[in-house]
């Protein structure tokens, strides 16, 4: 196992090139949280139970995810700014298929 | 105004394990949060779901979680203050505080602790230009007197259990009721999704999917808003309406906390993690996910681990003279403060022949 790189652009519309690593059952919530590329306290706020929508995100490359559970698809239904590319990056888990993955994180929800 | 000796703002798991801690110092406890239920997260957000780090407990869901908290503090008679949210803080010259909620309940307590999480729930409000211009003027995020929206038009926005069970409801009492969400799918309890459709099929409500409200227009008050709807056909719909309901569920926030004058970093208060959990303000406390202090883990064993040091430090500070020290409770019971005693049953003595 290896890690991969992400490419993240944050709120203020800095892209980061960062390595995530694929082998600690990481979801893009965390990997954004171990980077501090967002304020703690405004992201992952349900903790990664699809229960809020702090960790939503645009993906802007073409990679194959994996599809959306139930409890995504209708937490999305509730939140704003949400876009057809919108996911929530707590159920995106790190896997060598991401290699290279583009993603943008939506603004936060005042 | 309610006296007590730790004044809990929180009253999530944390919260109420500090009532155990310091009912063991003989110490009273009163809890305030603005959930109208005690157990904030656990029952709020994820009561059916199961957690599997709390010691002791291979597996035990949130829910079941804050039921037994409640039962092992029931001895210590916690007072609450539930649907509050605490909003402001006064030190007092004999060095007690006072802490006033939104409906302007008084507390007042030599000690407090904040045992906040991530703060208190408010209703998410949909990103609508002029939205807060029409708050109390026909917008409204929380039901708290349905017989106001009698006989008015009030259209719900939301895709969730309040939506639907308030729909539900005041298609009994308004004149007109219109849910808009934007799916066609809803998540809820069955019943209540199947019985929105029965409404529906009645003609009771009115029920416009997938579809967003997108403008408020009104001089004073509210007066229409404009839908769209998406889908096969997409049209934009003018409504004319007494009320809008947007029921988006609830989000934590700090919230007037942050005006106390207390050290925040990262969305949360800092506190001396060598002692005592005390904040930059000496009386105040802050324990469980609300805190931060190098090495901080968000996690409910380490709330009570740090409600417990909160305690005896409460306790000195209460009581600056008088010698304690702390007793196992397999050796001291627990003695509540209702009169009951648990205490661990007596070796028999006996003689074998």
């Amino acid at each position: 196992m290896s890690d991969i790189k992400i490419k993240i652009t944050d709120r203020e519309g800095v892209t980061h090139e960062i390595d995530a690593p694929t082998d600690m059952n990481m979801n893009l919530m965390e990997v954004v949280r171990s980077y501090e590329l967002a304020p703690e306290g405004t992201i992952g706020i349900c903790g990664g139970m699809a229960m809020c929508a702090s960790c939503q995100c645009y993906i802007k490359s073409a990679h194959e995810l994996p599809e959306k559970s139930d409890d995504e698809d209708a937490m999305l239904a509730e939140a704003f700014n949400v876009e057809d590319n919108s996911r929530l990056g707590c159920q995106i888990h790190m896997t060598e298929t991401l290699d290279g993955l583009e993603v943008e994180l939506a603004p936060e929800e005042i | 105004m309610i006296t007590t000796d730790i004044l809990i703002i929180g009253a999530g798991p944390t919260g109420l394990f500090a009532v155990f801690e310091a009912g063991l110092l003989q110490l009273k406890c009163h809890l305030i949060d603005a959930l109208p239920q005690a157990g904030g997260q656990c029952s709020e957000i994820y009561p059916k779901k199961p957690i599997y780090d709390i010691p002791g407990f291979p597996e035990v869901l949130a829910g079941d979680l804050v039921a037994n908290l409640m039962e092992q503090i029931k001895p210590f008679q916690p007072g609450f203050t539930l649907g509050e949210r605490a909003e402001t803080i006064q030190k007092m010259e004999d060095g007690t505080f006072v802490v006033t909620t939104n409906k302007g309940t008084e507390h007042n307590a030599p000690v407090i602790a904040i045992a906040g999480g991530l703060g208190s729930f408010e209703p998410r409000k949909p990103l609508l230009k002029n939205l807060s211009d029409f708050e109390d003027k026909g917008v409204a995020y929380i039901i708290k007197d349905p017989e106001v929206y009698r006989d008015q038009k009030v259209v719900i926005a939301g895709g969730g259990d309040s939506a639907l069970d308030w729909s539900i409801f005041l298609a009994d009492v308004a004149a007109e009721v219109t849910l808009v969400h934007r799916r066609n799918e809803f998540r809820g309890a069955l019943d209540s999704v199947e019985k929105v459709q029965q409404l529906k099929n009645q003609g009771k409500i009115n029920l416009i999917t997938p579809a967003e409200v997108t403008e408020l227009h009104g001089t004073d008050a509210l007066e229409s808003i404009t839908i769209k709807k998406a889908g096969d056909t997409p049209e934009e719909i003018r409504l004319e309406l007494d009320s809008f309901i947007p029921l988006f569920g609830l989000s934590p926030k700090l919230g007037p906390i942050s005006d106390w004058g207390l050290e925040i970093e990262k969305n949360a208060i800092k506190v001396d993690n060598t002692l005592d959990y005390q904040t930059n303000i000496p009386g105040i406390y802050a324990i469980g996910d609300i805190n931060t202090y190098p090495g901080k883990l968000k996690l409910i064993l380490c709330g009570f681990h740090e409600a417990t040091l909160m305690c005896q430090s409460a306790y000195q500070r209460i009581f600056p003279d008088k010698k304690y020290v702390m007793k196992y409770t397999t050796v001291g019971g627990v003695n509540g403060f209702d009169g009951s005693k648990k205490e661990a049953p007596k070796a028999v003595v006996k003689k074998i022949e």
